[in-house]
């Protein structure tokens, strides 16, 4: 007797059927063309998650190509496979991509984060690399906010839970609060991976009658739409949609892992790629399309975990933990082997053929029948060109008079904004990652502005760090844009690295609306233009839009996942964030102006986001990264710390906070601006505390003259083990470092 | 001395194995990896469970582990007197099999804990810490959701009387205090022998402090006092 679900017929495509699938009438049109007839239930399904912005990039992509997507250390480009690969040298390259997994987060943050650290380790090991660390950037609302609390401490469970047990360390974040993204907070996570030169996997099927394999988990009902759920704005009617939602198995993740490793190295696997959104309707769809094949897949063989699961249920599932494999033909058998040793499923579900067409049977039925070029991105799905307009809040923002927001009560004002979440410590939250699994992590040189990695039996170290502030970029998309890179490379160099490359995670509001795809479209220029001065070319990353909810729109928010390099370490240590002796001499970088537009300052201690964005100067940037890089190279530098959230007032206490001797002192003047708030609190760019070596002082001075970095000597180490400041005073080191390390922690214990 | 052959479990989950391969093989001995399937040691000198999370670990963990085939050769293999280490996970492993006595709750706080610690070295009376000095503190990171340890009045009183107590959780100062009590263990203990001195468990991972680069070289001295109760044996 047939199965129960082959008696329930497909319903019929309606208005109301394919209006649910979030397609337009212009897009359905596309599909009858396409088809040359009505598409069945399954092949709705299938176009719509395809055609969706998470898989197609259709409001997006043609932005995206505007941004630098070449470059000499790029062996794989943006786009072309699951992440991009950047030579390091030797015969070793570097994969490494974002990701978000805002809307599941939103709605199930445990499980929503867990999932998407486990999705982006995969599109790393897919392509042969071995993941060797993880980032992540979350945003979310005001942690007064017991819902925000709720999200955070389920978020960073997640990320723990999963990375923690997969066995790679998560050595670097960034974590913002801010009312914009109290229904809708974001959750990116990164990946970084190692392979070897020409080893790499690709995802392309080719060979006619090559099989095809599935392997990982079994198949179940879990995320069926994920992909279209994460491409509508946040609603009420989100918390309905839980059980598109996926649950993540991280033991499941590390077998995969290890087999997916091993099956790459044996030399029998022609093409593989993970599956994320959209699970065998994507892979199967644009590895086809990919090698100019077909595929005829027979569901039927689909281990699943369910019983009953329909064609449609089954093409759209987003269960975790699976791969798509082409093996040679006869050799599937010790692919098989290698998956069975590890315990999981590699079942051939059908084969490569020469029809172009991927062709979907279920119970000897045949459920759908596509050209898979016209599902792809590339390919048949559609591409837009949107609605522009400069949101009117823009001007009203810029031009806002600001001088009423004074300092009243200069130390009381100072450990107010220490207090900010924002600039508190987040060590409530990275002591839940396991930061050092695979003793990669350098920490011997003490905390780096930006995480260190090694490569063992190499010299070489791998520098990586997320940014980006997402007030600059909606008080300016294109200064804002520009600044994010600017503040990640930053910050790369200041750990002694020198910034190669980019991903990127945009996460922006609803594309529809002309406002905001003009901050898209300028914040991505920014980008642009940061990318293109400083040769750090983008390698692909991930589009997020709609988020948006009906209390809010978040701030314009495209993270930056920044990759660096130390050639060798033995030549170029690693500079540390903060002084390691006494008689070393400060010096501050760049100019301060006199504005706080924009800060930190003002967004906490007087409750506005207004003004510009600080100033940043890209030419300047990039001679402050060799001006650090050579530095260094001639063994002037002690150590290096980026002023950014909170300006010279929080860099100074961190230089401090974070010496690695108590008993080392530092007293400081202040920076030369024209107002007091300004010398404090002014987060203009391009400003970098220096801390150089005794008696190197004039070789550094010259140097920076060379690179005409404008230099203020600031400050110098002491033995007084105290913090001074001028026009301040003594500031007590337990009570500043009391408030900088408990804040997060006292927001739970309230 | 010659060369000891140290055989590293392998269970699926295991994360820290690779790291623990390194440790011993930067301390000059030849490692293996031994896989959970496996019914046989393969002649090691000295068997190292790594820490990771051995079958998913959903459950209790290490509650699985204990009925692998590698563990019944281990068992064996420690109650003939064969050095038995297990880290973090590998201590949880130890406890379910029986092989040490105790068990371990989730940490007090709920959470998983993972940074720098100090340990006080009880007893430098042990095939495990006699490369340190009594009393010495070292600092050793911990990584662990689990690592509460508990037991009972008379299996702590046996501990203590059996000086099977090597590590506990200390302030920089070497004094053992609650608020150095990362996780609520009982007696603050990181690290305990069998009455036998032959087992050890420790939640804290030597094996992730050897090299300078990784801020601290102190664990090095349990795979030191291993290679020392051996080079005396020899004499």
């Amino acid at each position: 007797m047939p199965p129960t679900e082959t008696r329930i017929k497909e319903p019929e495509i309606t208005t109301e059927l394919i209006r649910s699938h979030g397609l337009t009438d212009e897009e359905y049109a596309r599909i009858l063309k396409v088809l040359g007839r009505v598409p069945s239930f399954t092949e709705l399904g299938i176009f719509s998650v395809m055609w969706s912005e998470h898989c197609s990039y259709k409001n997006s992509i043609l932005e995206i190509k505007k941004l630098p997507r070449s470059g000499g250390r790029l062996l794989v480009g943006a786009g072309e496979e699951n992440a991009g690969l950047v030579d390091i040298g030797d015969g070793l390259a570097v994969a490494f991509k974002i990701e978000s997994h805002n809307h599941p987060s939103a709605v199930e943050p445990v499980q929503g984060a867990a999932t998407g650290v486990g999705g982006i380790h995969r599109d790393i090991f897919t392509m042969g690399a071995r993941p060797l660390a993880s980032l992540n950037s979350l945003r979310f609302g005001s942690l007064e906010n017991k819902r925000t609390q709720f999200l955070l401490e389920g978020v960073v469970k997640g990320i723990s839970m999963y990375g923690n047990s997969f066995g790679v360390p998560t050595v670097a974040g960034e974590v913002y609060f801010d009312p914009c993204y109290q229904g809708n907070p974001l959750v990116n996570a990164m990946s970084v991976g190692v392979v070897e030169t020409g080893k790499t996997a690709s995802a392309t099927a080719k060979g006619i009658g090559n099989p095809v394999l599935i392997v990982g988990s079994a198949t179940g009902r879990d995320g069926i739409h994920g992909a279209t759920f994460a491409s509508e704005e946040i609603s009420e009617a989100s918390e309905a949609k839980r059980p598109s939602v996926q649950v993540g198995d991280p033991f499941t993740e590390k077998l995969l892992l290890e087999a997916t490793l091993e099956a790459i190295e044996s030399g029998f696997v022609v093409g593989i790629q993970d599956m994320g959104a959209a699970g065998i309707s994507c892979s199967t769809s644009e590895m086809s399309a990919k090698g100019e094949v077909g595929m005829k897949i027979d569901l039927d063989l689909v281990p699943a975990r369910e019983t009953g699961m329909t064609a449609y249920e089954l093409m759209l599932s987003e269960s975790q933990e699976r791969m798509l494999i082409v093996a040679e033909k006869g050799q599937e058998k010790q692919v098989q082997a290698i998956f069975e040793k590890w315990d999981l499923h590699a079942v051939v579900i059908g084969e490569v053929t020469d029809t172009g067409r991927v062709e979907i049977y279920r119970h000897g039925e045949k459920k759908a029948d596509i050209p898979s070029f016209e599902l792809v991105l590339g390919g048949g799905a559609p591409v837009y060109e949107r609605e522009r307009i400069k949101p009117a809040y823009l001007d009203q923002v810029q031009t806002a008079d600001l001088s009423a927001y004074k300092i009243k009560d200069l130390k009381k004002e100072i450990l107010q904004l220490l207090s900010s979440p924002n600039i508190a410590s987040k060590k409530w939250i990275y002591d839940q990652y396991d930061s050092m699994v695979r003793t990669n992590s350098i920490t011997g040189a003490g905390k780096t502005d930006s995480a260190l990695i090694r490569i063992k039996g190499t010299r070489k170290a791998l520098a990586m760090k997320t940014d980006c502030n997402g007030r600059y970029v909606y008080l300016n998309p294109r200064k804002g844009g520009q600044i994010a890179v600017a503040e990640a490379a930053r910050n790369v160099v200041c750990s002694g690295a020198e910034p190669l490359a980019i991903t990127n995670c945009l996460n922006f509001g609803n594309p529809y609306k002309p406002e905001i795809y003009w901050q898209f479209a300028e914040a991505l220029g920014g980008m642009g233009d940061a990318c293109r001065i400083f040769d750090t070319p983008v390698t692909g990353g991930n589009v997020s839009f709609y988020n948006e909810s009906p209390d809010s729109s978040v701030f314009p928010t495209p993270t930056i996942g920044m990759l660096g390099l130390i050639q060798d370490v033995e030549k170029t240590p690693p500079i540390p964030s903060a002084p390691t002796k006494e008689d070393v001499t400060i010096y501050l970088t760049g100019k301060t102006g006199d504005s706080i537009g924009g800060s930190e300052y003002l967004s906490w201690i007087h409750g506005k986001t207004l003004g510009d964005a600080p100033e940043v100067n890209l030419h300047g940037e990039l001679r402050l990264h060799q001006l650090i890089l050579n530095g260094n190279k001639a063994g002037l530098i002690d150590s290096c710390h980026d002023l950014s959230d909170g300006g010279f007032c929080v860099a100074a206490i961190e230089f401090f906070l974070f010496r690695q001797n108590n008993k080392t002192g530092i007293s400081f003047n202040l920076p030369e601006s024209g107002t007091l708030e300004g010398a404090l609190f002014n987060e203009d760019q391009g400003r970098v505390l220096i801390g150089v070596k005794a008696g190197y002082e004039p070789q550094f001075e010259e140097l920076a003259k060379q690179h005409t970095i404008p230099l203020q000597k600031i400050g110098k180490t002491t033995l007084s083990g105290t913090l001074y400041l001028d026009k301040v005073g003594m500031l007590d080191e337990q009570e500043i470092a009391g408030i900088f390390e408990n804040t997060i922690e006292g927001y739970y214990n309230r | 001395m010659s060369q000891l052959h140290i055989g590293v479990v392998q269970f699926p989950g295991s994360n820290c194995d690779h790291d623990a391969v390194h440790a011993w093989q930067t301390a000059g001995q030849k490692v293996s990896l031994i896989w959970h399937k496996n019914s046989d040691l393969e002649g090691a000198d000295v068997i190292f469970l790594p820490g990771g999370f051995s079958y998913g670990d959903y459950l209790r963990c290490g509650a699985i582990a204990k009925y692998s085939p590698v563990m019944k050769e281990v068992v064996r293999f420690a109650n003939q007197g064969g050095l038995v280490i297990g880290v973090c996970n590998g201590f949880q492993i130890l406890l379910e099999a029986g092989l040490l006595p105790g068990v371990m709750l989730p940490n007090q706080s709920l959470k998983f804990i993972c940074r720098q610690v100090n340990l006080k070295v009880v007893t430098r009376q042990s095939s495990f810490t006699s490369a340190y000095q009594e009393g010495q503190v070292i600092r050793v990171p911990v990584a662990h959701g689990e690592g509460n340890y508990f037991a009972d009045e008379d299996t702590l009183k046996s501990l203590q009387d059996h000086h099977q107590i090597l590590f506990q959780y200390c302030e920089s100062d070497g004094s053992v205090t609650d608020s150095a009590n990362i996780n609520g263990s009982m007696l603050n203990i990181a690290g305990i022998m069998s009455k036998s001195g032959n087992v050890l468990g420790m939640m804290p991972h030597p094996e992730r402090a050897v090299e300078s680069v990784l801020g601290s070289q102190d664990g090095l001295g349990v795979f030191q006092s291993v290679l020392n109760s051996f080079a005396e044996k020899a004499d």
